[in-house]
């Protein structure tokens, strides 16, 4: 199958007391979108400029195509950047921009020119060549930092946050622009960013990380589907994070109720914890579900009603095109595989974190 | 209700009045001295003795001891500018690091000379300087052979160079700290070595520091009649020692003013440079 384009190999990366990454392994293979995902300060950002040759680690190797480019200057290495807030070249114009890594490495001016040209109109920025970086939009600017790192033909392109300073419509729109890059292009990319929805939007493969440590990795739907910890099932999307106990193989109860699953090797009578995302638990009349409970809030979200539903001393948040009135008593019914088990937290970093309250 | 519609107006214009007041100040300071001074050195300047009206003060720059004056100042200014520029440079970039600790540090060794009085610190360098002074003293001790460097125009340009290279130093790192540290990152990112990086981004991003540099030390340097007064001698004439003795001891303050006027077109080419140059007015932010 494909080779791996980077391997990062026993990376462990501190500032003074502050362990940003701690041994960490990771693999790119060629083609793929990769995107390293977590809360501020995960280290993501750090495994980013490790690669691009801006850190060095102070532990373990990196690895380009098998040669190791640990000790090599960015200047050296076959990959491109995009930076968080842009980082054009203030005093050139966007032809010059774009011409930059191409008239360092001496092309002549005929294949610059042709060049310039391809990259605008990749970018959808035909015309654009004579003006100055700050008389364009900040989504214009962010396609032109594109485009000067794309001209250079990498291998790779590392993405730093690059939609972070764009509004909502914009960062879609340019989601999009990515993906379409991308498959055009068939550069392997990293991308970098806080945003889960981004990440589940664009990636072959997501790397959730927190506090130094590799959460898990996966595909999106497997990152959504089936997280690994309370950390992971809490940072991508809403979810109900249940301490619960798994009977036997098949079987785990849940606030006291016993609810089929399809889990199975966690042994018998074991504590663990339960993910239930919001839009699988399905509400049904009283008597009908597994459970009962009462409504106790309603909000209307658009797509769907965002319900929470108090059963058995547990909140469930529950999302549902069907509403219930607050003091409605109801049922709760979960599909088996809609239940995901997971093992205790064996550390923090795997806990759940509480950002939005 | 009467009472609050009155009220309101009155509190307003009391307020602007206030403000016309606060600003009366400074309106008698610069009326006091700037405008008049100035306007007296252009009359005194275009007049001679009698009162009548003559370019003669202004034209007289044009005798040989007048205009080797001149030319000797603009030389020891471009040179100490010059000097100037190399040694900030490279010290404005160490600065604009980012090691906090020990860039605190390098800025009080340069900050703390600049406490001290600028005569003090020229009178010292005199006395370092001398034929018996400081350092020869210590050279001849170790029998090496001694400078005879006082009353050169290179005591001069020592004596410039180290009064004013800190001017240079914080118009260049405050132009260099604006820098997006990034922006350097891509140039070597786009595969820019340290040269090409230096040449092609840092220092076309400083240029507004660089020449609100040169103006901060050519300005003072051309000006200047202290330092060269005590470490050139009365050997070495600049046009500021020429212009303080027409003042002081030829009591001529008509040939002076004169004189005056003409650096003051010089001083003028030079900040019209600049304005053009820094256009963003970055350099300047002290």
């Amino acid at each position: 199958m494909s080779t791996k384009l980077i391997d990062l190999q026993h990376i462990t990366k501190t500032y003074g007391d502050n362990t940003v990454l701690d041994d960490m392994n990771l693999y790119i293979r060629e083609n793929e979108f990769l995107t390293l995902l977590g809360p501020s300060g995960c280290g993501k950002t750090t495994t980013l400029r490790i690669i691009g040759g801006f850190e060095k680690p102070d532990q373990g190797v990196v690895l380009f195509n098998g040669r190791d480019i640990t000790n090599l200057p960015p200047n050296k290495r076959q990959l491109n950047t995009v930076f968080q807030k842009y980082a054009l070249f203030p005093h050139m114009t966007i032809a010059e921009n774009i011409a930059f890594g191409l008239k360092i490495k001496g092309k002549t001016k005929a294949y610059i020119e042709d060049k310039i040209k391809y990259a605008l109109r990749l970018v959808n920025l035909d015309g654009f060549g004579s003006r100055m970086p700050d008389s364009l939009s900040g989504g214009q600017q962010q396609r032109i930092a594109i485009a000067r790192a794309i001209v250079n033909e990498p291998k790779l392109l590392l993405l730093d946050e690059p939609l972070g300073a764009l509004d909502l419509k914009l960062r879609q729109d340019m989601q999009y622009e990515l993906i379409r890059l991308k498959n055009e292009l068939g550069i392997t990319f990293i991308y970098v960013t806080h945003d889960q929805e981004e990440a589940l939007t664009m990636s072959d493969t997501i790397v959730v990380m927190n506090q130094g440590y590799i959460q898990q990795i996966g595909t999106p739907e497997k990152i959504y589907n089936e997280p690994e910890n309370a950390f992971v099932a809490d940072f991508i999307g809403d979810s109900n994070i249940i301490p619960s106990t798994m009977v036997r193989d098949e079987l785990v109860e849940i606030l006291g109720a016993r609810f089929a699953c399809v889990d199975k090797g966690f042994g018998t009578n074991k504590p663990v914890d339960v993910v239930i995302r919001p839009e699988d638990v399905d509400l049904v009349a009283p008597g009908d579900g597994t459970l009962t409970g009462e409504v106790t809030h309603l909000i209307f979200k658009g797509v769907h009603y965002e319900m929470e539903v108090t059963a058995n001393g547990f909140e469930w948040l529950v999302h549902s095109t069907d509403m219930f009135p607050v003091g409605a008593q109801v049922g709760i019914r979960v599909d088996p595989f809609d239940i995901q088990i997971m093992n205790k937290p064996a550390s923090e970093d795997e806990e759940a974190v509480t950002i939005d309250e | 209700m009467n009472k609050a519609a009155v009220k309101k107006p009155e509190s307003i214009k009391i307020s602007y009045f206030n403000q016309k007041l606060l600003t009366a100040p400074y309106l008698v300071w610069s009326a006091a001295f700037i405008v008049i001074p100035l306007c007296m050195i252009f009359y005194y300047g275009l007049t001679d003795k009698s009162g009548a009206f003559t370019l003669e003060n202004v034209i007289s720059i044009a005798s040989a001891e007048h205009a080797k004056a001149l030319w000797l100042s603009l030389l020891l200014s471009f040179v100490s500018t010059l000097i100037c520029l190399l040694l900030a440079y490279p010290l404005a970039m160490i600065l604009a690091q980012k090691n906090v600790s020990r860039q605190s540090f390098i800025v009080l060794i340069f900050i703390l000379p600049m406490w001290m009085n600028f005569l003090l610190r020229t009178l010292a360098w005199q006395t370092l300087l001398e034929k018996t002074g400081v350092i020869n003293s210590v050279l001849s001790f170790l029998h090496l052979p001694t400078l005879n460097i006082i009353n050169t125009p290179g005591a001069i340009i020592l004596g410039m160079v180290y009064n004013f290279l800190p001017f240079m130093v914080l118009p260049l790192y405050n132009s260099l700290t604006k820098i997006d540290p990034n922006v350097v990152n891509a140039a070597y990112d786009l595969g820019a070595n340290a040269v090409q990086t230096f040449l092609r981004v840092i220092l076309p991003l400083s240029v507004p520091g660089v020449i609100s540099g040169i103006t901060m030390v050519f300005v003072p340097a051309l000006t200047t009649f202290v330092i060269s007064n005590l470490l050139g001698g009365s050997k070495i004439l600049l046009i500021g020692n020429v212009i303080e003795q027409e003042f002081t001891q030829a009591s001529n303050w008509h040939l002076g003013s004169g004189l005056s006027i003409v650096l003051m077109v010089f001083i003028l080419i030079n900040m019209l440079l600049t304005a053009i140059f820094d256009k963003n007015g970055e350099g300047n932010a002290l």
